[in-house]
């Protein structure tokens, strides 16, 4: 690469400083990641037991307890929005990609590409000003719907992708044999489309999974059992919050715990999506 | 393109045989009644985004008529006699995302040049990896990292270091606490960092590979064709993914009130704590008892809305017009 014999001295030297310099920036960003992981897994490690897994918080004073609610508030919420936000993202990718053409269709690119960039607070605040205001009480389902909002963005454009990554020859194909424009969409279209519908879906889990900010004033948190979506639920990521900037070393333990299960899960669905998107790859 | 839009006429053309082509009743009920669906999330979608905007300036109606434009510029935030100004939050929102973009475009920049330029596919593919899954860790264990990790390290080594050699800049001056503008500043520093580099590293890849080539024809060594030809052809499109990193910066909320020390005070010294937008709203929201207080809250989060609107605008339309030119020079 930097080779030539008469390659004046100070040419090639700032070519080397060049290479090392950028390539210690890469190992440094890279590096952060095995740094604040391996500092997650050496800390919560200790905190995780059976007790942590199945029990509920203890008041502060009293120790052990777990954050089983959490978990389980977690899934519910996180469940709920991917119910609502399945729908409306894979069919309008679906309109994108089908009747995506003109001015009025790149504008809703274009909404979704910015909506990506809203600060998830912000997303809260409506959240809260149209499913808690007018009913007085905080919900795993206002906490559902500000997550399908966050979904949206990366649903819609892994959706249009897919259907549009879908060839066209298969899409004739199932047009001349007879079959009605969504027969084709639904019995063709979609199942090539999956892998990567599925890889969009488990990326913005992932993303809605560690999300705090428009938690706390949707969800609120709980210090109970709570399956109703109706009532005030705790999710993992409001304990970290809550737990970590209490005054008390056994929350600091019990934070590390909660950040060693939530970024285990977060890496397993992005290793997932990936795997998903291998998986199609081979198919086709 | 030519070909794709071919084939989108043969398409087109197919569906409407197949429409004139006996479909039944039923089935074409079923079409119209499909094609209705998609129109109606798509609208669902756009309504969505605009309730969001009409929420919330409705929601800080009040506030804005109280406090009209001085909202912005008044430094006064007391619940106690309901007078609020944004000022403090907008400077350190400000401060911490300057700090954060700063360091985050170099370094970021830097790392795309070299997975893109340098590196061999051994070493760019798992280093590639690592910055992505550094984009996925949440900000709330970026947040518990910072409070506990980062501040203390800040507080009795680096920032007593800094202060011994240049204090007598105000910006290094006053007393350390660890929590403060520049902790929040470097760590949001670390979770856009993955955002620069990953787009960033795409744009590079998608300039054309006859530049490189000329570039090295013409005698330059691989560093002055990276650093002279490949990035300034890329220029427009990095510069969009440096805009989006700070969006990213200015909306993030968790990670920022856990090690910004949450005061709403205007200081010149980075080590002294701040207060950003978000996190007044991540710390007050659930306990404003007047409707005026909730009011100007949720005015911080249009500020915060529309600001980070415009900014992923201009993001998107820089990114968008480098790939465009790019694609006609190809």
């Amino acid at each position: 690469m930097i080779v030539g014999a008469r390659l004046a001295p100070s040419r090639r030297a700032s070519g080397i400083a060049g290479v090392v310099l950028t390539g210690f920036c890469s190992a440094l960003a890279a590096g952060l990641l095995i740094l604040i992981l391996g500092y997650v897994v050496v800390q919560g490690w200790g905190a995780i037991n059976p007790a942590f897994l199945t029990q509920l918080p203890r008041p502060v004073g009293v120790s052990g307890g777990g954050v089983a609610n959490g978990i389980v508030g977690t899934l519910i919420i996180v469940a709920l929005g991917v119910l609502m936000a399945v729908p409306v993202g894979v069919l309008t990718g679906l309109y994108l990609a089908i009747y995506g053409r003109g001015l009025a269709a790149e504008c809703v690119r274009f909404l979704a590409e910015v909506l990506s960039g809203v600060p998830s607070i912000a997303i809260g605040l409506f959240a809260y000003t149209i499913l808690v205001q007018p009913f007085r009480h905080f919900s795993g389902l206002s906490a559902a719907f500000a997550f399908m909002i966050l979904m949206l963005p990366l649903m819609i454009r892994t959706s249009e992708e897919a259907i549009r990554g879908v060839p066209t020859a298969i899409r004739e194909g199932a047009l001349a044999l007879g079959l009605p424009d969504y027969g084709g969409v639904i019995h063709v279209v979609l199942p090539a489309a999956r892998p990567l519908i599925v890889t969009g879906l488990l990326l913005a889990i992932a993303r809605v999974t560690g999300e705090t900010a428009p938690l706390l004033f949707t969800a609120f948190g709980s210090e109970f059992w709570e399956l109703n979506p109706g009532n005030p639920m705790a999710t993992l990521a409001m304990q970290i919050f809550r737990y970590a900037i209490s005054p008390y070393d056994d929350w600091h333990r019990q934070a590390w715990g909660a950040a060693l299960l939530l970024i285990l899960a977060v890496l397993v669905l992005n290793v997932g999506a990936r795997w998903a998107l291998r998986g199609g790859a081979k198919r086709s | 393109m030519s070909l794709e839009l071919d084939a989108h006429r043969t398409v087109t053309a197919a569906r409407g045989r197949a429409a004139q082509r006996g479909l039944t009743t039923r089935q074409a009920f079923a079409d119209r009644a499909f094609r209705v669906a998609l129109l109606g999330a798509t609208l669902l979608f756009v309504a969505l985004i605009a309730g969001l905007f009409v929420e919330l300036v409705h929601g800080s109606w009040e506030s804005i008529v109280a406090f009209g434009a001085g909202f912005l510029w008044s430094s006064e935030w007391n619940p106690v006699t309901n007078h609020f100004g944004a000022l403090p939050f907008i400077y350190g929102t400000v401060v911490s995302s300057a700090i954060a973009i700063a360091i985050a475009s170099v370094v970021g920049i830097s790392a795309a040049v070299f997975l893109a330029e340098f590196a061999p596919s051994v070493v760019a593919r798992p280093v590639s990896f690592f910055i992505e899954l550094l984009a996925a860790v949440p900000s709330v264990v970026f947040g518990l990292w910072g409070l506990f990790v980062l501040a203390p390290i800040l507080s009795s080594t680096v920032e007593p270091f800094v202060q011994r050699y240049l204090g007598f800049l105000p910006i290094f001056s006053g007393p350390i606490y660890g929590v403060g503008l520049l902790t929040a500043g470097l760590l949001l520093a670390l979770m856009i960092v993955p955002t620069v580099a990953a787009i960033a590293r795409d744009l590079i890849q998608a300039v054309p590979n006859e530049l490189r080539e000329a570039s090295i024809a013409l005698g330059a060594t691989h560093w002055e064709t990276a650093t002279r030809v490949v990035l300034p052809s890329a220029r427009a499109g990095i510069i969009g993914a440096c805009v989006l990193a700070l969006g990213r910066a200015l909306g993030e909320t968790i990670a920022a009130t856990m090690v910004i020390g949450n005061r709403p005070a205007i200081s010149a010294s980075l080590f002294a704590p701040g207060y950003t937008l978000s996190s007044v709203i991540a710390n007050e929201f659930t306990e404003a008892t007047s409707s005026i207080y909730l009011s100007a809250l949720l005015e911080l989060g249009l500020i915060l809305f529309v600001v980070s609107f415009i900014v992923n605008g201009c993001a998107r339309i820089l990114m968008w017009s480098m790939l465009r030119s790019q694609g006609r020079r190809a």
